[in-house]
């Protein structure tokens, strides 16, 4: 399931001409590898990792990778707000979501 | 005197993030306001930083391998940083090139307005730098690496101009690619192993024996810090990125920061957590030789004199990677001289560019001519630069680029030997167009009003040169002993990081 995610992502980024088409791309790509931690830490029939008190949980699931998927969609948070200021910046220079348009660099 | 009893000596690490993180919001406080703080905050930040690297380095002599507690918890359950050899040696690196630049840019950024948020983006990436190499965590890792990343887009689209702006959307694209598949292998790897302390990570590995699950690890791994260090598939942002940015920051990028999350990150990696195998060690050969080649020729063809050089980092990137690829002690010596050498004349060289760009206002090579006459410093300094890349001798790139090719026969790798000679010809050629057209000949009646560029400026790439001429002392036995043995013999040693970091915990 996550691969597919991650495959879709990677092919839109590829593929799409459209920059805000390749945003989306990046994000599934990122949501994907999300989704992909959670399943490591997931054990059948598992509950959230809360401890309290007068109870005995036996069957948790990993709270690590979850912490980490925390992390790392704010970091996506931040990643995505200046890809898309940055695609506006351009929007205002070129007039164009196009990228087959933004071609001034050679090489 | 005993410098490892000292209070501040013990907690020294942290202090290698929390200087540029805290001074970073300091700028982005105050800078806007009092006139002149940033450049004067900025400037003592970076010189503490390189105070306290040379600090670690005669604490990393004294007591060994130093590991911090993050808050107390103790390793593998908490984060550790770790200060080893190769450590100190990268700090040094890195911290000696931000000081040099932040030098440099108190004049040159007077260009750009806001110079406050300048100042406060670069030392973010100094932060995320900093953090990549002293940590010794996995996660924590690529935590840094973005922080460094996220600051370095925004510093390359720090001109909003055309130019600019593309060239950040395409490194952005990469560069969040790039940690795509860096954190799809964290994640392989902590389902494999349940951890990520890189020590422990280590010691699980070597348990679990050869597997499948590893080698697709490290492909991911290869793809992503190949991405962050522009081997040659992976390079194709690296000659927009690095010269949109402005100068000094393309000083960085160029410099350091593709060896930090690049380099760096990758030989720490294999060496001490996957373990080097004769596969990935051909596989680092192959991409390095293929980076050499391509960069160098790419490079040879282009009129715009810092995109020139940002092929020639490819090609010197090259260098690198193959040498610390080898895996032989020589070799793994001749890769972290290298990379030191080239952190400095690379730096030297775009901050050359700069100051060109600065008095003359173009980049293109073939609108230049004569400007030795009319600004002596940067024509002497960058042809001290050139010298030094190309391997003349008794520059410090002779001795790195003879050391690596020498690793090379020593190894019996004659091909890549030949091939390594051969590059370095290649080198000396572009390098002389760059001195004959800029420098040299007839001064062109446009540029007749330069001046030479202000104190500041000349300061540091008068320093770099000086550093540039001297590096090959670094070589003399005394000094190789302290200072670049230690640091190979950390990726030497290999997977036995793992009994040296957690022994050293007790």
């Amino acid at each position: 399931m996550c691969f597919i995610l991650f495959s879709i992502g990677i092919y839109c980024i590829l593929v799409k001409r459209n920059l805000i088409k390749i945003i989306i791309g990046i994000g599934i790509a990122e949501y994907a590898v999300n989704l992909f931690f959670i399943l490591v830490g997931y054990r059948a029939q598992g509950r959230a990792p809360i401890l309290a008190k007068q109870q005995v949980i036996q069957n948790m699931v990993d709270p690590l990778p979850q912490a980490l998927i925390l992390t790392n969609i704010v970091i996506g948070l931040a990643v995505t707000v200046l890809i898309v200021a940055i695609a506006i910046r351009i929007y205002e220079k070129y007039g164009t979501f196009d990228i087959t348009k933004i071609r001034r660099l050679r090489g | 005197m005993n410098l490892a009893s000292l209070p501040v000596t013990r907690n020294l690490l942290p202090l290698f993030v929390a200087i540029p993180l805290g001074s970073a919001f300091l700028v982005s406080l105050l800078g806007k306001r009092v006139k002149g703080f940033s450049d004067t905050f900025s400037n003592v930040a970076t010189f503490s930083l390189l105070s306290i690297s040379l600090l670690s380095l005669l604490l990393v002599k004294h007591s060994g391998t130093v590991v911090y507690k993050v808050g107390g918890w103790i390793p593998p359950i908490g984060i550790c940083m770790v200060l080893d050899s190769l450590t100190s040696f990268m700090l040094i690196t890195i911290n000696l090139i931000a000081f040099l630049v932040t030098i440099y840019s108190i004049s040159y950024m007077e260009r750009y307005t806001a110079k406050w948020k300048f100042y406060t983006l670069f030392l973010l990436m100094l932060a995320g730098m900093n953090g990549v190499i002293v940590t010794g965590d996995m996660f924590n890792l690529f935590v840094f690496l973005e922080i460094a990343s996220i600051s370095s887009y925004a510093l390359v689209a720090f001109g909003v101009e055309h130019e600019e702006l593309e060239a950040s959307f395409k490194y952005m694209v990469m560069g969040i690619l790039a940690s795509s598949f860096i954190l799809l292998g964290i994640g392989f790897l902590y389902s494999l192993t349940s951890t990520l302390n890189m020590a422990d990570m280590s010691r699980t590995l070597a348990k679990i024996g050869d597997n499948r699950t590893v080698f697709f690890v490290s492909v991911l791994f290869l793809m992503g810090f190949g991405l962050k260090a522009a081997l040659v598939p992976f390079h194709a942002w690296l000659p927009d990125a690095h010269p949109s940015a402005p100068a000094p920051i393309s000083a960085m990028l160029s410099g350091v920061l593709i060896k930090a999350l690049g380099v760096y990150a990758l030989a720490r990696i294999f060496f001490n957590v996957l373990g080097m195998t004769a596969t990935s060690s051909s596989i680092f050969m192959v991409l390095g030789t293929i980076s050499m080649v391509l960069g160098g020729l790419l490079a040879l063809g282009q009129e715009d004199i810092k995109r020139l050089f940002a092929y020639s980092s490819i090609s010197q990137i090259g260098y690198i990677v193959f040498a610390v690829g080898m895996g032989t002690p020589l070799g793994i010596l001749a890769g972290l001289f290298h990379l030191f050498n080239h952190a400095i004349f690379k730096s030297l060289l775009f901050l050359n560019s700069g100051s060109i760009e600065y008095a003359t206002g173009t980049r293109d090579l073939r609108k230049m001519g004569g400007l030795t006459s009319k600004m002596p410093v940067t024509g002497y300094s960058s042809l001290v630069g050139s010298m030094s890349i190309s391997g003349i001798p008794p520059f410090s790139g002779f001795w790195s680029k003879l050391l690596i090719i020498l690793a090379a026969i020593q190894a019996k790798h004659f091909v890549f030997a030949a091939i390594a000679v051969l590059v370095s010809i290649l080198t000396l050629a572009y390098y002389l167009k760059v001195q004959r057209l800029a420098f040299f000949g007839e001064l062109r009646d446009s540029l007749k009003g330069i001046k030479e560029v202000p104190l500041t400026m000349k300061l540091s790439m008068i320093i770099l040169s000086i550093i540039c001429i001297f590096g090959g002392l670094l070589l003399i036995p005394g000094v190789q002993k302290n200072f670049l043995s230690l640091a190979t013999e950390v990726l030497v040693n290999g997977t036995n990081y793992a009994q040296i970091i957690l022994g050293s915990i007790k």
